[in-house]
């Protein structure tokens, strides 16, 4: 259960946020040092399943208020719940990709009293989860401990009335929508292996990168189908663990950052002062940088957790986990390895990184495959296809053509981006041809070598300059060679005749 | 009352051949209630309307030439805890007086889809809380046979609705002995079917693991039917067995030659003399009819009540804490959220169902689920593993439906425990599962009816209505 | 009174289960539970440490629906029975005082 509930009451002042970014409390020196952070992430994830988890109403985000309803989603009495079988899949594709041990398992009911839970109660996994023991390597490599991924169903959307900015507090009612109630989820809840903010920004975008790749979810974090909490302690290594708080309403990965980065000063700033940490759960505001009370832990509901009786155990059987492992597709670390290994970019650079994100690798490997050359295809794609999505217009045997012209010295970089820019804008094409009708052409040695033996001629003094060592000043050079050649002298060629002119 | 009744049986044939008119038949069971009904209060609602119209579409439907099912024209009650869409469907309690469901309990469109004709909802203890139906927030039911008496709980209504001949046949459900207690109260046959084999979608939740439906008729044989009907697997139900209605019209006239009957040796005391005089008379007529009587031991028998006590509130608990006047029902209106809660279930709720929440809620809470509900979960094994071990020596056990025959209004209902012993021989059954049936056998104290159950293995329906039949035939 | 259960069990119990009682109401329950949880002390004396807890009568596994829409509820039919509707929602009074 993760909508946040902004029932803020506020607390004594909070250690004003100091001007600039907030280091991680791990990196921060003299009356800060030694203080480690601990955090965990629970991550909620709405399913890509055409229907509810226990009925058949529609799954659908946007349409009309309570037109996805039925007797278990508006919790009627007489309703009875039935396990919706892509939901399974889903969350077993989620526990295959986490390097979880799947298992059968049961369903519970946690019991408590909101107007947004229709049965006043939650069917969730308690004990017996389906998934458990995984892991997530960040890029770096570094290793997060999933502790369990488990099946449970969303609640209804509750929007409050007469309140200040449509919080509870102060409001004079709140309307109900039951479209959302019965959605399917997965919670995936890592092991607080976590120390910085920049590894909690990393694990929440590898694993969206993960839940879309294997078509779980579409994981976005800003429309809700993706809730992350966050878990923070702080202490000293060596002595006990501190006490957490839990962080709700982190609505972007850089809200996440930046509210870890903030509770962890919250936190240190008390300790340090002598006070003592209150367990409870804290509302992050984007708005003042701050965390806010919530609940303290002594209001917390007993939940009563009891199996399901409605309900029998979940077992899936080898041939289903396999069928589940066979079909995993290639994860983004293995495409990142995989781009990497064809276009010579390093692997955790930014360029892989961005491609693989937008789904774009497996065009660049068919640029390859039709004779193009993946390394330039890869920085040609990063920059002009973030419109594109993971099925470029673009076909991939055109890109191919351009790289291929490129690599032949036949276009400058410069010329290379305007063809590009063409291909895009008309969905393909021929990039000789395109570049011939553009009047690009490949300048001969000696054309190139008389333009640059004018530059010189015609700027002396930053000339002796450069051939007296001064590297800086060859860029008046090169400007004056490639303003007399209208752009079309390639820079790197201009650079290397000036360098043997000047003996190397 | 008369003695006679027409079966359902009867007027299914009937009408079916176009012998009988569904109109007038339900006509005659209208006309019943009219004279009878002031007495007994055994509806909540009676679908006059409806029922008309229903019974004129299923003569319009002979007429075509089309055979409008197995249950052609035969009035049926159904207890208030079933919905029917567009029908006020009430559990007899004041949190949802008046609310009408937007769909039909999966027995219900069978039902209807047999030709049934629904007559009414019947009264029933409040959520089906009660063995004697004056737990309902609309007033109790009367027996028929004596209305200064209780005619049992929770499906008061429906036993006494068939009993009274307002209806051949009706459905109650079962959750420690609701049907079958007041079976044998009413001097009706009442079933309990194997759990899983009807389905419970659209039967407003008690006890999720312990509920069923099952239907109340004057004979065995329209409880067969009955059970062929509205049994067999549902999808919608997740719990329902994924096989078809057991097959228990065809061996009605078996006979129990060979079979042989238990007798439990250790079962707890506490049944009337005229009671256990019934219970002899009926091993002695089975035994007459070629049956063996055997001597089993159920050891566990007797902690079912606390079982049962520990588990179904527990459940309950969970399953009514839904009436909480967002949605649908009562609201008892209040300027925040929890107190709302907190005033609609105190005004909705009686004091039956207040005290099962409670100690629902008690047994689950932290800290003492390992000695409540964990513990009664296990005795719920050591009872169901005794029964099956009985069952490796006897076919069925016979035992009696109720301690006593139908007691007057105000015995019991300062006394919540002496109230729960009423079901001292029928929650067994729901703990382990098992099917078991209440027949009447002649009468006890002051001419008062009595029933006899019949209990049988999972899915053993065939073998208990085989044990039923003969009964049937060779009662006094 | 038994001792079994005391008046502020019963009081936080009502309030879990959120059931608005009078003093007089909640001395009564405590009462009636207590000599109920008095009756059922029977089972103390059963030795149950090898028993394995029994919650399904019969046993089932893996019961499964596709993930096929079916029709919704017709709205109007089901905000007709609700206490408040606004804006084709359920309206409620403000959610304060809850523990979720």
């Amino acid at each position: 259960m993760s909508t946040a509930r902004a029932d803020a009451s506020d607390e004594a002042p909070a250690p004003s946020p100091k001007t600039g970014s907030r280091p991680d409390a791990a990196s921060v020196a003299g009356e800060r040092d030694n203080w480690q952070l601990i955090v965990g992430l629970e991550v909620h994830v709405e399913l890509a399943t055409a229907t509810k988890l226990f009925s058949g109403s529609a799954n659908r985000f946007g349409d009309e208020p309570n037109t996805n309803i039925d007797p278990v989603t508006l919790g009627l009495p007489g309703a009875l719940p039935v396990l919706n079988r892509q939901a399974v899949e889903l969350a077993m594709r989620i526990g295959v990709a986490l390097n979880c041990t799947i298992q059968p398992c049961s369903f519970h009911r946690k019991n408590y009293f909101y107007p947004d839970m229709p049965k006043a109660y939650q069917i969730s996994q308690y004990d017996v989860p389906l998934n458990i023991d995984g892991w997530l390597d960040l890029p770096d490599g570094f290793r997060v401990g999933i502790e369990r991924a488990h099946l449970e169903e969303d609640t209804g959307k509750s929007t409050h009335m007469g309140g200040a900015g449509g919080r509870i507090h102060g409001s004079d009612a709140s309307l109900i929508d039951f479209n959302r109630a019965g959605v399917p989820l997965v919670e995936i809840v890592s092991r607080p292996d976590i120390r910085t903010s920049e590894q909690a920004r990393q694990y929440v975008t590898e694993l969206r990168g993960i839940l879309v790749a294997i078509g779980a979810s579409d994981a976005k974090m800003e429309e809700g189908s993706m809730r992350v909490d966050a878990n923070v302690s702080v202490h000293h290594p060596g002595e006990p663990l501190g006490t957490r708080c839990e962080i709700k309403n982190l609505n972007s990965v850089r809200s996440l950052g930046r509210a870890i980065e903030y509770e962890a000063s919250r936190q240190i700033d008390l300790l340090e002062s002598g006070a003592t940490v209150r367990q409870e759960t804290r509302h992050w505001d984007e708005g003042d940088g701050r965390t806010h009370t919530l609940r303290t832990k002594e209001d917390a509901d007993d939940y009563r957790y009891f199996l399901e009786p409605d309900l029998v155990p979940l077992v899936p059987d080898a041939e289903w986990v396999n069928a589940v492992r066979t079909a995993m597709p290639p994860l983004p670390a293995a495409r990142r390895a995989t781009l990497a290994d064809a276009s010579g970019a390093p692997v955790t650079g930014e360029a892989i990184a961005v491609v693989v994100d937008r789904g774009q690798d497996a065009y660049i490997l068919a640029v390859a495959a039709a004779g193009g050359d993946a390394g330039r295809a890869l920085v040609h794609v990063k920059e002009a296809f973030a419109d594109q999505g993971d099925n470029p217009v673009v076909p991939a045997a055109d890109v191919a053509g351009l790289t291929r012209l490129e690599l032949e010295g036949a276009l400058t970089a410069t010329q290379a981006k305007a063809v590009l820019a063409d291909l895009v804008e008309n969905g393909g094409g021929d990039a000789a041809g395109i570049a011939k009708a553009k009047g690009f052409e490949a300048m001969d040695t000696g054309a190139l070598e008389s333009l640059v033996d004018d530059a010189i001629a015609a700027n002396q003094g930053a000339w002796e300059k450069y051939a007296g060592g001064e590297d800086k000043a060859i860029g008046a050079l090169v400007g004056a060679v490639m303003k007399a050649s209208r752009g079309q002298a390639d820079g790197g060629a201009v650079t290397a005749l000036l360098q043997s002119k000047r003996g190397e | 009352m008369s003695a006679e009744h027409t079966t359902a049986i009867e007027i299914a044939s009937g009408v079916r051949a176009g012998e009988r008119s569904a109109v007038d038949v339900l006509e005659q069971h209208l006309a019943a209630i009219a004279q009878g009904e002031g007495a007994i209060h055994a509806f909540n609602l009676v679908l006059t309307d409806e029922a008309r119209a229903a019974a004129a579409a299923i003569d319009a439907a002979v007429a075509a030439g089309n055979d409008p099912g197995p249950l052609a024209g035969v009035p049926v009650a159904l207890k208030d805890n079933m919905c029917t869409r567009g029908i006020p469907t009430t559990c007899s309690s004041k949190i949802l007086e008046g609310w009408k469901p937007p769909y039909d309990a999966t027995v219900v469109t069978r039902l209807k889809e047999a030709g049934a004709v629904i007559v009414g909802k019947t009264n029933l203890d409040e959520f089906a809380m009660g063995s004697s139906t004056e737990n309902s927030a609309f007033g109790p039911t009367r027996n028929p046979h004596d209305t200064s008496r209780v005619p049992g709980g929770s499906s008061g209504g429906s036993a006494a609705s068939v009993a009274a001949g307002f209806a051949a046949l009706s459905f109650g459900s079962d959750t420690g002995g609701s049907i079958r207690q007041p079976a044998a109260l009413c001097g009706v046959v009442g079933v309990k079917p194997t759990y899983g084999v009807v389905s419970r979608q659209g039967l407003v939740a008690f006890a999720s693991s312990l509920d069923q439906i099952g239907p109340f008729s004057h004979t065995v044989a329209d409880a067969a039917l009955a059970i062929e009907v509205v049994g067999g697997h549902d999808p919608g139900d997740s719990t329902s067995i994924p096989r078809p209605a057991p097959d228990v019209v065809t061996i009605l006239g078996d006979g129990v030659e060979g079979l042989r009957i238990g007798r439990i040796t250790d079962l707890p005391s506490g049944a009337d003399p005229d009671v256990v005089e019934r219970l002899e008379a009926a091993f002695d007529a089975l035994a007459d009819a070629g049956a063996k009587v055997v001597d089993v031991q159920v050891p566990a028998f007797t902690y079912g009540l606390t079982a049962y006590y520990l588990i179904a509130p527990s459940e309950a608990s969970s399953n009514l804490a839904r009436y909480d006047g967002v949605r649908y029902g009562l609201r008892v209106d209040a300027p925040d959220t929890n107190s709302m809660y907190m005033a609609t279930r105190a005004a909705g709720f009686g004091d039956e169902v207040k005290r099962r929440i409670m100690l629902g809620t008690y047994a689950l809470s932290a800290g003492y689920y390992d000695a409540y509900y964990g513990k009664a979960l296990k005795v719920r094994r050591l009872i169901t593993d005794d029964f099956n071990r009985a069952y490796e020596h006897a076919d069925v056990l016979l035992t009696p439906a109720s301690p006593s025959v139908a007691f007057p209004f105000g015995d019991k209902t300062d006394n919540p425990l002496a109230m729960y012993l009423c079901d001292t021989y029928t929650i067994p059954s729901n703990l382990s599962g098992d099917p078991a049936m209440s027949v009447p056998f002649g009468t006890g104290a002051e001419g008062l009816p009595v029933g006899v159950q019949i209990l049988a293995p999972a899915l053993g329906e065939p073998v208990m209505f085989k044990v039923a039949a003969e009964l049937e035939r060779r009662a006094s | 009174m038994s001792e079994r259960i005391s008046v502020d069990d019963v009081a936080k119990v009502a309030r879990l289960a959120r059931l608005d009682m009078s003093t007089a109401e909640l001395e009564r329950a405590t009462s009636q539970l207590g000599d109920m949880l008095e009756h059922f002390a029977d089972i103390d004396e059963l030795e149950l440490d090898d028993v394995v807890a029994m919650t399904q009568p019969y046993h089932l596994v893996n019961v499964l629906r596709d993930d096929v829409e079916t029709p919704s509820l017709d709205r109007d039919e089901v905000l007709a029975a609700a206490p408040e509707v606004a804006d084709r929602r359920f309206k409620v009074p403000p959610i304060i005082g809850l523990a979720d």
